[in-house]
């Protein structure tokens, strides 16, 4: 089962839809209790980091997130969904899950900010199963102030250059987050959420049965 | 690389696509879930919504409008005309768009800008901005649809809206209007150098041309039409290609394997 974490962060309506056009139905979860049955654990959420961090604790899906991370099962964090899973962030005070190390930090030598629009991106050879065909530089949909400096550069799986090279997705094991919007992305966002499901199912961590019912 | 965006933008009356001059001798022109899905296949970069409905008890097809649309679209959606409060804002971005638009509010009670951005965050806060020009290197505000003079300097203004915490500021000019002669190179220039947030250049596209030229000579980070795209004259597409042809860096059409419609 696919589970969105739903916790006040925006309309998630957008993100469940992209997973049913591509045929992997997903459901929006505010308790904590049923995400613990999901088997990939999709974080998105478009806002501020504090109350982001305050809203998934309140809600207990803070230790659930957690648990999901440490037992190795496949997580998607997209935009706050990503910045989440490091230290900090720049933009406020609150610790961030941690699950790796580095902070998330504000665009400083480029204008415009936020950075909006549709940008090139480089994906790494950490995500060479994922690449579309015929395609070297896709273009995603970004609407952000932040981004993660990763200290592991190794995670690193796509960066993209606005004003300078930062780091736009990570991936470590099932762990996977970025920072661009699939689910606005039109053919090229839908088709890496397709081959990353897809990848999921060749190994065995999403069960076709739920991808199909 | 940034892309500069090429933006579709439907006029939307009691739940229909409009189109006409200067909101006169409209006519219909279609179903805006089934226009938006059109520019959604074309690859437009985002599509704009503006509410053109006169009377308050009909903004409810909007958000019915908008909640369609946003279940049939890829791309970001952009919802303007009408939005008063924050309560307003909370409803269409409920219903699915990205980003709402603010204009005579906005000048009205600035505030709204400030609260909006604080409770849906900055980057689905537009401000659009009707200005004519007034002297050299001069415009002022004009609200209620251009037919209100504000008295407001168009520089300080942009200044204002930016430092309240919009996202984005979609400027339209007046004397461009209707003309089909082009964007207005020397408004759109001195926005876009005033203000750190994304500017909108709007109205005046007659062709893909025009496109081209403000992209080439101003900072705008998108460009805004609406009849250049509507009648099929110059389709998305066309212009996008255009663009590429003369460097602009615009988004490619996508090559890769297309998810068409699956139906569950």
């Amino acid at each position: 089962m696919i589970g969105i974490v739903d916790y006040g962060m925006g309309n998630l309506r957008s993100v469940q839809k992209a997973f049913e056009r591509i045929g992997y139905p997903a459901s929006l979860i505010n308790h904590s209790a049923a995400l613990k049955r999901a088997e990939l654990i999709v974080l998105p959420g478009v806002g501020a980091f504090d109350r982001a961090v305050t809203n998934l604790k309140s809600s207990g899906s803070w230790d659930v997130v957690l648990n999901h991370l440490e037992l190795g099962k496949p997580y998607l964090g997209v935009c706050l969904g990503l910045q989440l899973l490091f230290e900090g962030s720049e933009e406020g005070s609150e610790q961030g899950l941690g699950f790796f190390q580095g902070q998330v930090v504000r665009f400083k030598h480029v204008e415009p900010v936020p950075h909006m629009g549709w940008n090139e991106v480089n994906w790494t050879g950490v995500a060479e199963d994922l690449l579309p065909d015929n395609v070297s530089q896709p273009c995603y949909y970004f609407v952000h102030s932040y981004y993660p400096r990763p200290r592991d550069r190794k995670i690193v799986a796509a960066t993209a250059n606005y004003g300078e090279d930062f780091c736009v997705a990570v991936r470590k094991g099932e762990c996977m987050g970025i920072q661009f919007h699939p689910e606005k992305s039109q053919f090229a966002g839908l088709d890496l959420l397709k081959k990353y499901c897809d990848s999921l199912i060749s190994r065995g961590h999403l069960s076709i049965v739920d991808a199909v019912s | 690389m940034l892309q500069r965006r090429i933006i579709p933008c439907l006029d939307v009356k009691d739940g229909r696509v409009v189109k006409g001059v200067n909101f006169v001798n409209l006519q219909d022109a279609g179903d805006p879930v089934e226009v938006a899905r059109r520019y959604d296949a074309q690859e437009a970069d985002e599509v704009v919504f503006l509410d053109i409905t006169a009377s308050s008890e009909q903004r409810d097809i909007m958000i019915e409008t908008v909640r369609k649309t946003a279940e049939e679209i890829f791309m970001p959606l952009t919802v303007g005309g009408g939005i008063r409060t924050t309560e307003d804002m909370r409803k269409i971005l409920a219903a699915g768009a990205d980003k709402i638009s603010i204009n005579t509010a906005a000048v009205d009670n600035p505030r709204l800008i400030t609260e909006g951005a604080e409770q849906f965050g900055s980057q689905c806060i537009v401000v659009a901005i009707d200005g004519k020009k007034s002297s050299d290197d001069n415009w002022e505000v004009y609200i209620h649809g251009g037919r209100t003079a504000t008295g407001l300097d168009l520089l300080d203004w942009v200044s204002e809206v930016e430092q309240r915490g919009a996202g984005e500021i979609l400027l339209t000019s007046m004397d461009a209007d209707g003309t089909q002669d082009g964007f207005d190179i020397p408004m759109v220039k001195r926005v876009a150098e005033t203000v750190k947030i994304p500017v909108i250049a709007s109205v005046g596209a007659g062709s893909p041309e025009d496109f081209v030229e403000v992209f080439k000579q101003t900072k705008a980070s998108a460009a805004l039409a609406a009849s250049v795209f509507h009648y099929d004259k110059y389709p998305v597409p066309v212009v996008r290609n255009y663009c590429r042809e003369q460097g602009v860096p615009v988004r490619p059409p996508w090559k890769g394997e297309k998810n068409e419609k699956i139906e569950l």
